[in-house]
């Protein structure tokens, strides 16, 4: 089968997950990353003229104020003209498919669309269905992936610890429902992080987790223990009810992550999360506030991860 | 009309019959087999020379989307794929709108299949009214409309009370009721197994233990009633097995599979492909190679095709948005046939499947070539060769997982009730 994010010379033609992305194309996409950021302390993003009379339509079929303020933020750095369109459910249930949508968006001259929709595969159809010359960002598509997200991630890890051959991973909460977890696992191991581990109950783990290569945890004292990297991932409030979890009191006794939790990590360790963070829930304030964290950095990376990956795809042959 | 048909490799399952033999039709009937009854005159030949001749398939599962969804179907369009396929006789599951669960809908039902002429279509009732899952429906007067069995079709019956009264009362007048075991609530917003495959794509769920609970749930149940139990489209290893030891216990049970299920597992979905959303979901390959060994021993009895035409627009969505289903009347053959050379399964067993089993199944006298019986027949090529093109199938809907496969074996005349329905 091809591997639909590629075109035919093996460049990047669409960014819809990090499964099957091979590694030297995430490691162009961090190393382009670099070059956006100036080594000053404060991280300036200079504009650059890279996408200068493009169109990248951020289309956001799920609400997300966060990411689709990062991809304009970056998509503006390279010059590109930018229109937002938060669909929500609105155009659906006015009975209009979603290829419809994207049919009637090309027709308005999209070079680039960032897509983020709430069923798995969405960004895939879409991708599918456009025209050879339009590239397409998954922004988080269901519980199947959030390439970008997971490609920060990288940039954050290599940072900060420069090196992925050597590092214990551990990702912790509901990996069930995060495409975020999933898009990261794929990166992790095909950059070669030798250990991968997932920390959740029963309940947020999906069947089978471990053929994704990673080591299974239920609990956070030996799931913690000598790691490099604590990835926490968001926990909705909606978990409470259908019987996945008893209460978020309960949830944040057992792997919330506090200091002393922390504790039993590599004295060296950063502690990353997607955002936004709910506090109590499954970080402690002191820890998401702490020397170790490294939450509003990833931030700034992913402008910059963000305009690597737009500057990689406007690149790509036809 | 009289028909001759000669040079044919006659293939009759129910009366183990594979042989070069003409056959002879007289008045809707077959007349003689071998040499030709006295004073036969042909007013039509066909050479079937290389041509294999059988009894025209039995399908136990076929929707044709009358009533209520004309926009996905329509009776015309799918009793023609049914012919192309070879198909002249096919059972039709409730789930119409509105359900199969009053006479006049099903007398009207056959009555428009009848002036069609094209296929015999034998509806299977409503078990409960609407398919609700409270109130039994009247069982006896829908037989006597002309539906063969009861079932559920896709919507399960949770209220086991219900179920176990709705066997009673099915068991009392011999009636057949047909399930398809899974558990709504295990089941519940899920659109593939529960597997790897479904894991990695962030798809919602549904577990093998959903067929299975139910499954055990309809077991039990038919051996405190009685009733003969028809298990529709089992579809993974653990239930065949808890199949074969309901049977090997003698309990009276049967059971049937999806031929998309004979030949595809999760790993077909590939990039969410939405043509793979089915009902019940593509399982692992540990699973298809169970229900292989199913039909091998004789736990699974019949292979149907589950055609299910979709209209486009709802395929054109994410996969899980997407509506479950696929078209199947004109790929049943060409892919029993595919699974028996797979296999080494004989023709004369493998044809089986889908002409004398079924047709017991369905408690109809379709689907050999006896002297005496309907002239009902599929004839076809074994050796040509054609690729899977949406566009040339019959059917109104589009959507197949096997698009682009290349399928061995093509029907070059169906003949329903003496006649030529359909040739090419």
């Amino acid at each position: 089968m091809n591997n639909p994010q590629l075109n035919s010379h093996g460049e990047l033609q669409h960014l819809l997950t990090t499964e099957g992305l091979p590694a030297r194309i995430m490691r162009d996409i961090l190393d382009k990353a670099a070059t956006f950021l100036d080594n000053t302390e404060n991280k300036e993003i200079k504009k650059v003229p890279l996408l200068q009379g493009k169109s990248v339509f951020n289309v956001f079929f799920e609400n997300s104020t966060r990411t689709r303020t990062t991809f304009e933020i970056a998509a503006k750095k390279l010059s590109a003209d930018v229109v937002n369109l938060n669909i929500g459910q609105s155009s659906t249930s006015k009975g209009e498919t979603l290829l419809d949508t994207v049919d009637n968006l090309c027709a308005m001259h999209a070079d680039m669309f960032v897509v983020r929709h709430s069923t798995s595969g969405a960004a895939h159809l879409i991708a599918q269905h456009v025209a050879p010359e339009i590239h397409v960002i998954n922004a988080g598509d269901g519980r199947h992936a959030h390439p970008t997200q997971a490609l920060l991630d990288m940039y954050t890890i290599r940072h900060y610890k420069k090196e992925f051959h050597n590092l214990r991973v551990a990702i912790v909460g509901d990996v069930l429902h995060s495409r975020v977890a999933r898009s990261q696992i794929h990166a992790l191991t095909t950059l070669g992080v030798p250990e991968v581990r997932v920390v959740a109950p029963k309940t947020l783990l999906p069947s089978h987790v471990e053929k994704l290569g990673v080591q299974v945890y239920h609990d956070m004292q030996q799931g913690l223990k000598d790691v490099d990297v604590v990835m926490m991932l968001r926990l909705q409030n909606e978990r409470m009810q259908g019987a996945l979890l008893p209460s978020a009191q309960e949830y944040f006794k057992y792997y919330g992550l506090t200091q002393e939790r922390l504790a039993v990590a590599r004295p060296d360790a950063i502690v990353m999360h997607p955002g936004p963070m709910n506090r109590g829930v499954e970080i402690d304030s002191s820890v998401a506030d702490g020397a170790q964290a490294v939450i509003l950095p990833q931030v700034t990376f992913g402008i910059a991860v963000r305009m690597a990956v737009m500057a990689t795809l406007a690149g790509s042959k036809q | 009309m009289n028909i001759h048909i000669k040079n044919g490799r006659v293939i009759d399952p129910r009366n183990k019959l594979d042989a070069q033999q003409d056959i002879y039709i007289v008045e809707r009937r077959i007349a003689a087999l071998g040499q030709a009854p006295q004073g036969f005159v042909a007013e039509q030949v066909i050479d079937a020379r290389g041509l294999i001749v059988m009894p025209g398939l039995v399908d136990l599962a076929a929707r044709l989307r009358e009533p209520g969804y004309e926009y996905k179907a329509t009776l015309e369009s799918e009793m023609s794929a049914a012919v192309a396929g070879g198909v002249t006789s096919l059972a039709c599951p409730p789930d119409t709108d509105p359900p199969l669960d009053e006479p006049g809908l099903v007398e009207m039902l056959k009555y428009r299949a009848r002036s069609l002429n094209q296929c015999r279509v034998f509806p299977v009732g409503a078990l409960t009214y609407g398919l609700k899952g409270a109130e039994l429906t009247e069982m006896i007067e829908l037989t006597e409309a002309g539906c063969k069995a009861f079932s559920q079709a896709d919507t399960p019956l949770t209220d086991t009370r219900v179920l176990m009264r709705a066997m009673q009362y099915a068991a009392t007048f011999g009636y057949r009721v047909w399930l398809r075991p899974q558990d709504s609530f295990l089941a519940k917003n899920g659109v593939a197994h529960d597997g790897e495959v479904a894991s990695r794509l962030g798809l919602p769920p549904i577990p093998v233990v959903a067929e299975t609970i139910a499954l055990n749930t309809a077991l039990e149940l038919a051996r405190e009633t009685g009733v003969a139990l028809h298990i529709c489209r089992i579809s993974s290893a653990a239930g065949v097995a808890m199949v074969r030891a309901a049977k090997r216990e003698g309990l009276n049970v049967t059971c049937d599979v999806s031929m998309n299920h004979v030949h595809l597992t999760e790993m077909d979905i590939g990039y969410f492909d939405s043509n793979c959303h089915l009902n019940p979901p593509l399982r692992s390959l540990r699973d298809k190679a169970a229900l292989r060994a199913g039909l091998l021993d004789g736990t699974i009895d019949a292979i149907c095709s589950n055609h299910s035409p979709v209209d486009e627009d709802a395929k054109q969505l994410p996969f899980a948005e997407a509506e479950a289903g696929a078209t199947g009347l004109e790929l049943l053959l060409p892919l029993v046939l595919k699974w028996a050379e797979q296999e080494r399964v004989p023709l004369l067993d493998a044809l089986g499947r889908i002409t004398s089993h079924p047709a017991q199944l369905l408690g109809v006298k379709m689907g050999h070539l006896t002297v005496g019986a309907h002239a009902d027949l599929c004839v076809f090529d074994p050796q040509a060769v054609w690729k899977v093109a949406p566009a040339a199938l019959k059917s109104q809907g589009k959507n197949t997982p096997f698009n682009g496969y290349e399928m061995q074996g093509r029907v070059r005349y169906t003949l329903l009730d003496g006649q030529l329905v359909f040739q090419q």
